[in-house]
């Protein structure tokens, strides 16, 4: 397989583990982001978590992939990014570390104390990581302060807090909003009665709010911020490395894309009407409808950022031609290869093993099965 | 670099890992334990089965609980504390990561909700399935981890690109097909056999010893002492393979584990114990036996184990030639192709060079002192080792032996266990992680100073962080990690103490009032 053609698939390959993990993972995160809200007595509460008890494990593993992907098909970014978003980074491997035991240890002992501190770990565990995602990707947007020696060693010159501009809240609370939206329809399928209703108003306001956020941050993007633009000839095909090409900041830039392939609007607008649509679904009370319109929403969102960025994937704010592009920072030919074909046969396994345990869950949770198998269940 | 950020790194990685690994032995093992009663549940349609599969599930899920949240950690933290390691050897490095996930992880984790919540789903036969296609993705897992570390033992199949600076591989066969890493691998799963098989002895002792659940307790520790005993004998059949191996291509490793400073006349001698001095390069008051080592190192007699001194002065040669290397990939950096044929005859002794970065700037003007300083530490403190492999061996030898009486009584079928068995049993528990601990300390701390052998030195490989950073990172880890291992084992001992009866059956004696707890 020519080369450019497996740089090309590795970039579609990482954005689908990305929106994966976004819409997988994305629902018990959101659950878990919405246990101490939705939830008020300690049954309903284990009602929500066991929504998404025998489920979010293997959602979790979306997000090892796709970390494991990023490692093995673009490892200088994975390399620049775990260690420039360092403290960022901790915050959200600590957060992380609350589910797994937040969720197997919370009911494990019929003690209020015990119970309500594991959902505030609940809560944080969940909650903490869509932030922290959509801050990193606003400030993709925005540019990453780092460059390389001569024998690519990486100097990372920002800030954690740095990282807390304006702009990257804006797309950490757009994040956390589609997580949560996410979160909110899944328990629409999955509860019944008061439950229900709550999920059904927040889910309604979460997504008409992201939907307009998002529209927000565009405009932003458009008028308010610069972009990035290739400017020396790239040889797609070739064995690269980041630092041979020249690369200059234009205002505007990241809609360039939008002119140059005209297809791409597809995704903010995929985008909008799918967080929208999650929005009013809610409030009509279509709640399989609206999970699959957030769904959309999400993977229009994550495209619209990939899309407006191309082939840019971490630009360098303070040496720019030192950007990383999804050209010039991937793996060998051979390695792109191998992984391409193991993605192939695995994938669909996967995602068939992952169906047949939803079909084998199916059905709402009720405070009546959480009464009757109080002992078994989460 | 500063020093300190490259040493709390490697204490920050350590002490991650390390932890990390007091849960995956137990995950490893107990799954097929889990398997096992299942099977026999299935097949003979003994309610106790199930019960013995559901009660030590519960005890499985405590522990498989840790064991996600800390390994999360593990795969972030190459790229946020190792990023230089990240980059140059992601390409190779990678792969199997991301093997592991796609193909055992997601098995593993989708199937753990099953094995817990559908019991009442599906059929007996299903359920069965589910239990061990979850064994399956579990040790699969293992497989693709052991083959990315054998790879940091032993690389194979890669070549150096001076174009994008980083190793890329070549030959996917080779790496998969390791010897390190499949000699690696069946040791360690067998350890967490024999680790999990530990566990239910112990625990099914302590019933036996307190009178309590005795049909379930009996169950339990014939299962395990079986179980214990055929992996335990693995795991040591399979560690001296390690030996082998070792002898064969991690030199400095075997050296340094048997303190054998200088290379003796064949076949070696085997150091029993001793005290190994560093600076003047001698162990003192050695017992030793005649020839065993050179059996276990070369299995045969005549060839030589080579000794530390002498590898030394190997690496100080290739050190030197390691500049020379550097100095041409700065010319073919700075476009200078003439000097490639040169440059690909002695690239293999780059990753030497950069053994210098932490005593010069500029590794082309190193001095002789920077050589010798380089030299003398291109090998790991020697005692730490020593002590280390001769604590995890001793371990496995005692638990040999203990898994072969307990298997004997059991054999017997007498109705009672000799106490002074089922007291050893139950204070045994501890050492298998003992021995899993400092198995995994000697072979990641006996790779120094090398993150990948004789290709990336450590120091190098480690990211460009503040000291603030780290500790921050640390103080968070080390805080978070204490509390949470102290309510595992405090949640650990609850269930434990109360036995089956935690599963509300009615049947057991804490519920029946046939005991006290």
């Amino acid at each position: 397989m020519e080369y450019e053609l497996l740089k090309v698939i590795w970039w579609v390959l990482v954005g689908v583990l990305l929106i994966g993990f976004a819409v997988a993972d994305g629902f018990d995160m959101g659950v878990g982001a919405l246990l101490r809200i939705i939830g008020r007595t300690d049954n309903e509460r284990r009602v929500l978590i066991n929504t998404v008890a025998p489920h979010w494990d293997g959602n979790q593993v979306w997000l090892i992939t796709a970390g494991g992907a990023l490692f093995a098909a673009w490892p200088i970014v994975y390399a620049v990014s775990f260690s420039g978003f360092y403290i960022a980074m901790i915050l959200t491997l600590a957060a992380l570390w609350f589910r797994p035991v937040g969720f197997d240890y919370r009911s494990k002992l019929d003690n209020k104390k015990w119970r309500s501190n594991w959902d505030w770990g609940l809560t944080f565990g969940s909650a903490v990581p869509p932030v922290i995602f959509g801050v990193a990707f606003g400030n993709l947007l925005l540019g990453v302060p780092f460059q390389f020696d001569d024998i690519l060693r990486i100097e990372y010159t920002g800030s954690f807090f740095a990282l807390l501009n304006p702009f990257a809240l804006l797309a950490g609370i757009i994040s956390l909003l589609m997580i949560v939206t996410q979160g909110g329809t899944y328990l629409q399928m999955k509860t019944e009665k008061q439950l229900l209703a709550r999920a059904e108003g927040i889910s309604t306001l979460t997504g008409i709010a992201a939907a307009v956020l998002f529209m927000l941050a565009g405009v932003w993007l458009w008028l308010g911020l610069d972009g990035y633009v290739v400017t020396s000839q790239i040889a797609t095909n070739e064995t690269l490395s980041p630092v041979m090409k020249t690369v200059e900041v234009g205002e505007g830039a990241w809609l360039n894309n939008y002119s140059k392939y005209p297809w791409m609007i597809i995704a903010p607008v995929l985008g909008i009407a799918g967080l929208l649509g999650a929005g009013l679904l809610s409030f009509a009370k279509r709640g399989a409808l609206a999970f699959v319109s957030n769904s959309l929403g999400i993977a229009g969102v994550i495209m619209t950022a990939g899309f407006s960025m191309f082939p840019f994937l971490m630009p360098s704010s303070s040496n720019p031609s030192m950007s990383l592009t999804m050209w010039d920072a991937v793996s060998s030919q051979n390695t792109l290869f191998i992984m391409f074909c193991v993605a192939m046969i695995f994938v669909p396994i996967v995602l068939g093993y992952t169906a047949w345990t939803y079909w084998v869950m199916r059905g709402r949770i009720t405070e009546k099965h959480i009464e009757d198998n109080s002992n078994s269940l989460y | 670099m500063s020093e300190l950020v490259v040493e709390l790194s490697r204490w920050q990685f350590a002490l991650t890992a390390m932890y990390h690994f007091l849960f995956v032995p137990l995950t490893l093992g107990l799954v097929f334990i889990l398997a096992i009663m299942e099977s026999t549940y299935v097949m003979t349609g003994k309610e106790i089965y199930r019960d013995m599969t559901k009660f030590w599930g519960k005890l499985f899920g405590i522990n498989f609980a840790l064991g996600v949240t800390t390994g999360i950690t593990m795969e972030f933290q190459f790229g946020t504390n190792w990023s230089y390691y990240s980059h140059y050897v992601g390409d190779i490095f990678g792969a199997p990561l991301a093997i592991e996930a796609l193909m055992a992880f997601f098995l593993e984790s989708t199937l753990v909700g099953m094995f817990f919540f559908s019991w009442d789903r599906l059929s007996k036969v299903k359920h069965l399935m589910v239990t061990w296609l979850m064994a399956l993705g579990t040790n699969l897992s293992a497989m693709w981890i052991l083959i990315a570390n054998g790879w940091m033992q032993h690389p194979v199949g890669a070549e150096f690109n001076y174009e994008t600076m980083r190793m890329e591989l070549v030959d996917f066969g080779a790496l998969i097909f390791n010897p390190v890493a499949q000699v690696k691998f069946v040791h360690t799963v067998s350890a967490g056999y024999v680790t999990a098989a530990m566990f239910v002895l112990a625990i099914s002792s302590w019933y036996l010893l307190k009178k309590r659940d005795l049909p379930f307790a009996r169950r339990s520790f014939a299962i395990a002492a079986a179980f214990g005993l055929l992996s335990s004998l693995s795991v040591i059949v399979l560690g001296d393979e390690s030996g082998y191996e070792l002898g064969d291509v991690q030199q400095v490793k075997l050296a340094a584990v048997e303190a054998e400073w200088e290379t003796h006349e064949p076949p070696a001698s085997f150091t029993v114990i001793g005290f190994p001095d560093q600076e003047a390069e001698v162990t003192n008051f050695a017992l030793k036996i005649p020839g065993v080592m050179g059996l276990i190192a070369t299995r045969s007699l005549d060839e030589e184990v080579t000794g530390l001194k002498d590898l030394k002065e190997i690496h100080r040669q290739r050190i030197i030639n390691g500049i020379y290397a550097y100095t041409l990939l700065e010319k073919l950096r700075a476009g200078d192709l003439t000097v490639k044929p040169e440059f690909e005859k002695v690239k293999d002794d780059l990753g030497y060079g950069l053994l210098l970065t932490p005593y010069t700037e500029d590794i082309t003007q190193a001095t002789q002192e920077h050589i010798e300083l380089a030299t003398q530490n291109s090998i790991p403190q020697v005692a730490p080792l020593f002590w280390s492999f001769r604590i995890m061996v001793g371990i496995g030898f005692f638990m040999l032996i203990l898994f072969a009486v307990a298997f004997y009584y059991n054999a017997k079928r007498t109705p009672e266990k000799p106490t002074w068995l089922l007291k050893t049993a139950l204070y045994s528990l501890p050492l298998p992680w003992i021995a899993c601990e400092a198995g995994w300390f000697v072979a990641e701390y006996g790779r120094q100073p090398w993150a990948v052998g004789e290709l990336l030195p450590t120091h190098i490989a480690a990211s460009n962080l503040a000291v603030s950073d780290l500790i921050v990172s640390m103080t968070v880890i080390t805080v978070l990690y204490a509390v949470f291992i102290a309510v595992e084992v405090w949640l650990m001992q609850h269930f434990a103490r109360k036995g089956p009866s935690t599963l509300k059956t009615g049947k057991y004696d804490l519920e029946t009032g046939k005991s006290e707890a």
